[in-house]
């Protein structure tokens, strides 16, 4: 199978995501988050990116503790079982490794942002944020009449994990979307990563759940295991232990960079870093199919 | 402190009671999370539980969750969904009741979860709102749980992540914030209340084994007490089954998390 998108991990982000880019990330909150992808924008000591999301459950922190993030604009960024992200605070409380600039949000407002970009609307008009702090800290917010205006966030590329996709890019995915949708469609290109490769016969079978439009799609990786320690519906559960570990690990700087040493910088790609972690305790064994459906038409 | 169950297992079971049966609760990060589960194995059986990340469900999943996203919430599920499409609902006036994790909670119920300090250099920097913000302003009523220090429980937040009652009764209504406001800070002391159309928050019951100094020493503003106070339930044995059964290793309830 062979197809112009699709290349290697090392491939999709040298030639997607340049110094300076905006990418949005871990679009379906704390499943399928695109490690892989986060480790090797870390391994091409990426610069100046801006990170986009709504939660970020340890990937943002890693990206920021390696110096390659000048601002983020999410709702939430730290570990979601452990609690505080140790290199967001670092960052945005000394310095280190480098100043990052913050804007806040809240989820359902990145989701707003994120619409009013594929909308390519000037801005969405909501009531949610109203009465909270965060109009003062996000130039992007602004209350006009009794509701907040909520101006378009447009990533430069949008990075996903999925279950399938085919060699054009047409991704299936399943489980809860967050803002995948959005964030796809508002994105100037989308690097999809998937766990299986399948054929086109696959995926066009059940266009309704095809994410995005293909002409989107700019790169497709074969990664599977991609989103660990993250969990993805019918392939992985969560490595809460590795989140437990990261937490532990990360909380001063010189453990931070023994971390990431060993899983990131000290391992070539995704498949060497898979060699590391116990598979078999997290690989979903139990099989739970959906009824197919019928698009008959005649 | 009671031998029988931790601190956390008092606060998840204190959280439990707050969901009433039928209801439609907006469950957050962490301990609700457990809490949602104690209420639908016991005395709420039809409370629905909306995710923020795109699920709706009616039963929570026999297993340890770590996060709303782990796949045994997906199974069973209602509806599978994008987070604009449960965010709708709640801007619809559909969610009874939500579940907010705070750091920082004042007189009035605001909470702060983004920065301790200045905001452009901060003291500490905190993770930020997630859907707490959304939930703060958007649910019918809301709770939050924390561990009662009086650095956590202070007179007047630095920074409004989530807005509760403002600075007074009639600040939601002056500034067009469309839910009905906080309803209980579950802490690890006891459970504080508000009254009725909001305000200030006062000392509804004392977890069993501590005292009301204890309490007005660990708040970082003179506490109101009501009139009728006493002491918390404490958990059943029913209901501290189904919390060792839903976090058999002691994840959420018996390690400092």
């Amino acid at each position: 199978m062979t197809g112009g998108k699709v290349m290697t991990m090392a491939e999709a982000i040298s030639r997607l995501v340049p110094d300076g880019a905006s990418v949005a990330m871990g679009t379906c909150l704390e499943p399928a988050i695109p490690f892989a992808a986060g480790h090797e924008l870390i391994r091409q000591r990426r610069r100046d990116l801006t990170l986009i999301g709504p939660i970020s459950d340890g990937l943002f922190d890693q990206l920021i503790g390696a110096g390659c993030v000048a601002r983020i604009r999410a709702a939430w960024v730290g570990n979601v079982s452990e609690g505080l992200g140790h290199c967001y605070r670092r960052a945005t409380e000394r310095g280190e490794p480098r100043q990052i600039e913050v804007c806040d949000y809240s989820n359902f407002a990145v989701s707003l942002a994120l619409w009013a970009a594929a909308w390519n609307a000037p801005y969405l008009p909501t009531r949610t944020l109203l009465g909270s702090d965060i109009l003062k800290t996000n130039p992007d917010l602004e209350v006009v009449d009794g509701a907040v205006r909520v101006r378009p966030l447009r990533p430069d590329v949008a990075i996903v994990h999925v279950q399938r996709s085919d060699p054009e890019g047409r991704a299936h995915l399943w489980g809860p979307l967050g803002v995948t949708e959005e964030a796809g469609l508002a994105a100037r290109r989308i690097i999809v990563c998937c766990e299986e490769l399948v054929e086109p016969e696959v995926v066009l079978s059940d266009p309704n759940r095809i994410l995005f439009p293909d002409t989107k799609v700019a790169a497709v990786v074969h990664e599977p295991g991609g989103t660990h320690p993250s969990p993805l519906q019918g392939h992985w559960r969560r490595d809460h232990g590795a989140y437990r570990e990261y937490a532990r690990r990360s909380r001063t700087a010189e453990g931070y960079r023994e971390w990431l040493e060993e899983w990131v910088l000290g391992v070539p790609d995704r498949r060497a870093y898979l060699e590391r972690v116990d598979r078999e305790r997290l690989r979903v064994r139990e099989r739970r199919l959906a009824a197919p459906v019928d698009y008959g038409d005649e | 402190m009671s031998e029988r169950y931790t601190a956390q297992e008092l606060m998840v079971a204190a959280a439990a009671r707050e969901i009433k049966d039928g209801e439609l609760v907006f469950v957050g990060m962490r301990l609700p999370i457990l809490a949602y589960g104690v209420a639908h194995h016991t005395h709420a059986p039809r409370a629905r539980a909306l995710y923020e990340l795109g699920l709706m469900r009616e039963q929570a999943p026999d297993a340890f969750l770590g996060t709303m996203g782990d796949p045994p919430n997906v199974v069973g599920a209602l509806w599978a969904t994008r987070m604009s499409n449960v965010m709708a609902l709640m801007a619809q006036g559909e969610v009874d009741l939500g579940f907010i994790g705070g750091a920082e909670v004042d007189r009035f119920g605001n909470l702060n979860t983004s920065y301790i300090g200045d905001p452009s250099r901060p003291r500490t920097k905190l993770p930020g709102s997630g859907g707490g913000a959304d939930i703060a302003i958007l649910s019918r009523r809301w709770v939050t749980l924390m561990r009662h220090e009086p650095r956590r429980l202070v007179e007047r937040v630095s920074y409004v992540t989530s807005p509760g009652y403002g600075d007074g009764p009639d600040w939601r209504r002056r500034h067009g914030l469309p839910g009905g406001g906080p309803a209980a800070i579950v802490t690890t002391l006891g459970v504080l209340r508000f009254p009725e159309g909001g305000g200030e928050a006062y000392l509804a019951t004392i977890h069993p084994g501590h005292s009301l100094e204890e309490v007005r020493g660990a708040t970082g503003w003179d506490l109101t007490v009501a009139d009728d106070l006493g002491p918390t339930p404490e958990p059943t044995d029913e209901e501290l089954a189904w919390i060792r059964r839903l976090d058999p290793d002691g994840f959420w309830t018996r390690a400092d998390r």
